[in-house]
């Protein structure tokens, strides 16, 4: 195909994504870089009978004019990034400091909101993901045993939790484990407890978190591995079974290497998605409990009549470099095969 | 071909099977609860005392005389204007899905028949856009939508949808470019068509099955989206997912939880139809990106 024409079919779209996606990151990097105006202070000078006192108040009509010329706030540099809300870096460097071993410098952390968050964020990924491919690829293998007949309904029944919005199915999840729910109050009969409530206790809201992520992603990894499954060579398998090896050895010596490339595909999607979870904790109203990355940019800028563009910034920006080191092993990985095919 | 060792049960197998069945049950009851559960009053829906109640639904026909009752749904799209939410979701997703297609057909034509390296560095900074965070993106696009007074309009959130479904649908339809041969459009250009009639006149007629699995995802990431349509949209221009959302908020306070509840049935209700309709699409779309790598 000639440039030319290669230009004008690639057009629309290439100048969608410039325009949509790259240019807002920069626009939130520049943001990150600046911070809100300070208030236009007065001092006046009020004199009564014991003399003049002078007092400080607040110009609204100069601050809301000098945030409307420049919207974007003062320069600040990289401030906003390593301040109380962000890294923290002074906080961190005290906590160091002042810690007498490994555990209590993690305690004191854990009293930073970016920690926190960045704590949560990664228990979430890394306990959800690897259980939801472990139970993705048992799951696959049971359907696969299924009767032409069934597997259909089986897949009908698991795509439910995978299509419907994170944001409406975590909210179903969360009525039925309300202390008045379903799950809720068996849960407190078995526990023989009727104070127990997931939803005042930060340990059993995690849990209910994860499992939530478990019951919307699973879908997708059974999907995969069960596409995957129908090419699995039936030679290769007679030729493990005259061998003499079990069903186990099977699975495990045949199945799950020629799996192998699609696990990676998994592990990819789900660590992308799972790190920027943020509708559960929404739906389920635990901001309390738990916060994410993602929540503290909304929270941000949803901050009543002035939102903190500089903080988002700088946490979307801390977000995506997150995310840039999930991707890396993938990217290499990818731009060595295509090396290896063009050569 | 099923040999003797392929039908006998083994504890392996009843594992197995014990495992899938569970699965289907914990993925199936949540909806089912909650779709019978809706046509009832909240004393039932959440009824801590004995859960057969929410089933025989005691407190419904104490209230309103009969075991099934449409309150929800009355409070839910007549009371709140559910209805609007659902027009503007039909709106904003209509477009969204129409034009998404037709660029990414265009620029997934391109790429898959484009031997140049560029079109390899254009389709990997696709799979760096559709890592992003959308809600990192949103924080870009607020200040300046603000700036520019188009922010909350349905418009906007169209063109962001766009954008962002972009990777996605570009990566898809490359590959699927991919499979249709080469010949097709070359042997039309031999004869005297110019690329883009070869497109319009030979790939156009067969593309439509890439198109529509493509499409199905193209509608639910704009059906389902929450990061994009909660911020960037007014009050009046919000989209089901969000408003349901909001929901949440301010019936719980009035004691009306079940206008919540009705509301996230008939969100979900279309996705219902989609997959029995289209599950052969979904799966395959789902596992597409997987085979190619």
């Amino acid at each position: 195909m000639k440039h030319r024409t290669f230009f004008w079919f690639i057009l629309p779209t290439l100048s969608a994504m410039i325009l949509f996606i790259a240019l807002p990151i920069v626009s939130v990097f520049v943001q990150s870089l600046f911070i809100q105006h300070e208030q236009v202070l007065i001092v006046s000078e009020s004199c009564g009978p014991f003399g003049c006192t002078p007092t400080t108040s607040i110009d609204v009509e100069a601050t809301a004019a000098l945030r409307a010329a420049q919207p974007l706030g003062r320069f600040n540099g990289l401030g906003t990034y390593l301040d109380r809300s962000h890294l923290a870096t002074a906080e961190v460097a005290e906590i160091w400091a002042e810690s007498s071993g490994l555990g209590s410098f993690v305690s004191g952390l854990m009293d930073l909101k970016f920690y926190k968050a960045l704590f949560f964020t990664l228990t979430y990924t890394f306990v959800v993901t690897p259980l939801v491919l472990v139970l993705g690829l048992a799951i696959a293998v049971g359907v696969n045993n299924l009767p032409k007949a069934m597997r259909g309904v089986a897949i009908f029944i698991s795509l439910l939790p995978f299509l419907v919005a994170t944001i409406v199915g975590s909210m179903i999840l969360s009525w039925m484990l309300d202390g008045e729910g379903i799950i809720g109050a068996t849960l407190q009969i078995i526990f023989n407890d009727p104070s127990l409530s997931i939803k005042a206790s930060t340990s059993l809201m995690w849990i209910a978190l994860m499992v939530y992520g478990v019951w919307h992603t699973l879908p997708f990894s059974f999907i995969t591995f069960y596409a995957g499954l129908q090419t699995v060579p039936q030679d290769t398998l007679e030729a493990a079974r005259v061998d003499g090896a079990s069903k186990w050895q099977t699975m495990m010596n045949v199945v799950v290497p020629h799996l192998m490339p699609l696990v990676s595909f998994v592990t990819l999607m789900l660590l992308m998605d799972n790190f920027r979870v943020f509708e559960p904790i929404i739906s389920f109203q635990a901001e309390a409990h738990a916060q994410s990355l993602s929540t503290f940019i909304v929270s941000d800028l949803r901050e009543a009549g002035n939102p903190l563009y500089a903080s988002a910034g700088a946490t979307s920006i801390l977000t995506i470099i997150g995310v840039a080191i999930l991707l890396t092993p993938v990217l290499i990985r990818t731009w060595r095969d295509f090396n290896v095919k063009a050569h | 071909m099923a040999t003797q060792a392929d039908s006998r049960l083994t504890t392996l197998k009843i594992v197995s099977y014990a495992l899938v069945a569970i699965w289907l049950l914990i993925a199936a009851f949540p909806f089912l609860w909650t779709v019978w559960g809706s046509f009832k009053v909240q004393g039932d829906f959440f009824s801590k005392a004995d859960w057969t109640n929410a089933i025989y639904g005691v407190f419904t026909q104490r209230e309103t005389g009969s075991s099934f009752t449409l309150a929800g749904y009355f409070g839910a799209w007549v009371q709140e204007e559910f209805w609007r939410n659902v027009l503007n979701t039909m709106v904003i997703v209509f477009f969204t899905v129409v034009i998404s297609l037709t660029f990414g057909t265009l620029g997934g034509y391109a790429l898959a028949r484009s031997g140049f390296r560029y079109a390899f560095w254009i389709l990997m900074a696709a799979l760096i856009f559709r890592a992003m965070p959308h809600i990192t993106l949103v924080s870009g696009y607020m200040l300046p939508f603000f700036e520019w007074n188009i922010w909350g309009l349905k418009g906007t959130a169209i063109i962001v949808l766009v954008a962002i479904n972009q990777p996605f649908t570009l990566w898809m339809l490359h590959s699927f470019f991919k499979n249709i041969p080469k010949d097709m459009d070359e042997s039309a250009m031999v004869d005297g068509c110019t690329r883009f009639q070869a497109f319009r006149y030979v790939i156009v007629p067969v593309m439509w099955p890439g198109v529509i699995t493509t499409g199905l995802f193209s509608f639910l990431l704009a059906y389902n989206d929450y990061a994009v349509t909660s911020m960037l949209l007014s009050k009046p221009n919000e989209t089901m997912v969000p408003a349901v959302a909001s929901f949440l908020g301010s019936v719980q306070v009035q004691g009306n939880i079940m206008f919540a509840v009705a509301a996230v049935v008939s969100a979900t209700a279309p996705l219902f139809v989609l997959i029995l309709f289209f599950q052969r699409q979904i799966v395959s779309g789902l596992t597409a990106g997987a085979v190619k790598g």
